[in-house]
């Protein structure tokens, strides 16, 4: 169990059943009363934040959660199948737990799956990606008038990301993978 | 040979002063060497050569780790000692005597939740009320003290281990009194230091000048937290209306305990969204501390808290003068202490001696002087109006 003098950014609590993170926390303490953390925890599941007051005295459960970073391999129909780069063990993960950011996935990305209670509930891709451009119209002049200055790009993982104009066939490109946004153009080798 | 390197402290006509390592060496013909130049001196009787230039106003020089002080804080420790200044003026004008009673003490203050540092034979102060009320006793009037505290394991924005605190005290006057003291007193000193009677918090502008809007601790829990309090009922009573109003008390078994886990939830966040300055009055029984109880109503003290923008600035009583009922209380703080191996302090019984031997009707107020430099200064923690914070000794 963990006392307030534990609570640090970044520690792993069991509230309510759900494991939680700590973001933020700040020393209170009333006249003559006992001292009180304020803490922000974050929902590692739903990434939720919600706040508490935890009295000096009072015990935290550390949440059984674990951080491995593991290599994404391919795509299994719903299932995405990830490596430990050292123990080899491979696990399964629902693509739906990863969202949108599933069709940005080359093989052998290094990401960082969180396991709770030893099973995979979260994935965490690298903020950027870089991947080729393997489909896209050629950009029409004049249509910047019309505030329209990117057009759809399709890269080669197979997912879909809006592009500037000036970007063509077997241009690398960076992409946000949180916001699934192009970032810019990246000189080919 | 590796030339020794070292810091232009002063110049003197063609020579200058320079501080090495080694101490300080005089150089011959100094050239264009200015005070705060990092330079180096080739060896014995050769020119010095100037590695570096700063113009006064970038001393420290960049890349000076230990002497640097963060931004601002130089502004900050100048309009601090202004404000001191004013403080002093202030009760200077109302005829109060400035004294300094000692800060190693044989029996420091009991109270449960403060922790004393251990010094020589005895302990630290955690406040200097004892020595001063004995000096109340001994036949003094109206005096002020401004002095460090040091309360162990309290760090925070508004905390720090070693503090200054202003006590002061008024022999045969009542609350009131401290509290139009406390109301003039900031606005005084914010007026020194900001032109204006305003303070800010967080970003806020506060107007200080009185009167400050007057709360009992009953209005602002009912108003805020929807638990009604009247400082006589048991904690099996408090713990019910505070899980019925939604705030979970958790493991909280005492009293104080429970009402703090609802007045911390609902109450100060309350107070920190009022823009004016709250003096937040009549605590239940239970937290009545060294006040006494007030006349025609048991249940509650005569104590007073200041909130300013939601920070808890000064702790006020019509303080207790009967032996016997502080006795009573110091044990049961002792009880308390011992239930929860806690330190045991002893009682301070030249204190309860000069109670028993007469305390004329007094009241008297701690205030924290780093929060009131906080709140002048606009700045958000405790650590940018001190000299040195808890982590940069």
């Amino acid at each position: 169990m963990y006392d307030t003098s534990d609570i640090r950014k970044g520690l792993k609590v069991l509230l309510d059943g759900n494991p939680y993170t700590v973001v933020e926390f700040q020393f209170i303490k009333p006249g003559k009363g006992a001292a009180f953390t304020r803490t922000r925890f974050k929902n590692l599941l739903s990434g939720a934040v919600i706040e508490r007051n935890i009295r000096s005295g009072e015990k935290l459960e550390p949440a059984n959660v674990e951080e491995r970073t593991m290599q994404y391999l391919y795509k299994e129909a719903d299932d995405l199948v990830f490596m430990d780069d050292k123990s080899f063990e491979q696990v399964q993960v629902r693509a739906e737990m990863i969202g949108e950011a599933a069709d940005l996935m080359k093989d052998n990305l290094p990401c960082t799956v969180l396991f709770f209670n030893e099973r995979p509930v979260d994935v965490t891709l690298p903020t950027f990606v870089l991947l080729e451009v393997t489909a896209s119209e050629p950009g029409v002049a004049g249509n910047t008038a019309a505030g329209n200055v990117t057009k759809a790009a399709t890269v080669e993982t197979g997912g879909s990301v809006q592009v500037p104009l000036f970007i063509n066939i077997g241009d690398m490109i960076k992409i946000d993978t949180r916001t699934h946004e192009y970032v810019e153009r990246v000189n080919k080798k | 040979m590796s030339a020794i390197r070292g810091r232009v402290v002063a110049r003197d006509g063609d020579d200058a002063l320079v501080r090495t390592a080694r101490g300080d060496v005089r150089v011959k013909h100094a050239g264009a060497a200015q005070p705060g130049d990092l330079v180096e001196l080739e060896g014995a009787g050769l020119p010095l050569r100037r590695v570096r230039k700063y113009p006064r106003t970038e001393y420290p020089p960049r890349g000076s780790e230990v002497a640097r002080l963060p931004p601002s804080r130089r502004g900050n420790l100048a309009a601090r000692g202004r404000m001191m200044a004013a403080l002093r003026e202030f009760f200077a004008s109302r005829e109060f005597v400035e004294v300094d009673t000692p800060l190693v003490v044989p029996a420091p203050g009991l109270e449960v939740h403060l922790a004393a540092v251990p010094a020589g034979n005895g302990f630290l102060i955690t406040s200097p009320e004892y020595q001063m009320k004995r000096l109340l006793a001994g036949g003094m009037e109206r005096i002020y003290q401004v002095c460090k505290c040091f309360r162990a394991g309290e760090v925070g924005h508004h905390h720090q281990p070693e503090f200054t605190m202003l006590e002061w005290y008024r022999a045969w006057e009542d609350l009131d009194a401290i509290a139009r003291d406390t109301e003039q007193l900031v606005a005084h000193v914010a007026t020194a230091v900001n032109g204006r009677p305003q303070v800010t918090v967080h970003g806020k502008k506060i107007a200080v000048d009185g009167p400050w809007l007057r709360l009992t601790v009953a209005e602002a829990m009912y108003d805020h937290a929807k638990v009604a309090v009247r400082g006589d009922e048991s904690v099996a009573e408090l713990t019910e209306a505070v899980r019925a109003a939604g705030i979970d008390p958790g493991t909280a078994r005492h009293w104080d305990d429970v009402f703090f886990t609802a007045f911390v939830e609902r109450v100060e966040p309350a107070l920190a969204a009022i823009d004016r300055p709250v003096l937040l009055a009549d605590w239940p029984a239970p937290l009545a501390a060294l006040a006494r109880r007030k006349p025609g109503n048991p249940a509650v003290a005569e104590r007073f808290e200041a909130y300013v923008g939601g920070v808890e600035l000064a702790n006020a009583f019509g303080e207790l003068t009967d032996p016997l009922e502080q006795r009573a209380r110091f044990e049961d703080d002792l009880g308390v202490r011992r239930a929860r191996g806690l330190p045991q302090y002893p009682i301070d019984e030249r204190f309860l001696a000069a109670l028993g031997e007469g305390l004329p009707p007094s009241a008297g107020i701690a205030l924290g002087v780093d929060r009131l430099a906080m709140l002048v200064l606009g700045a958000r923690t405790i650590d940018e109006v001190v000299a040195f914070a808890a982590g940069e000794i």
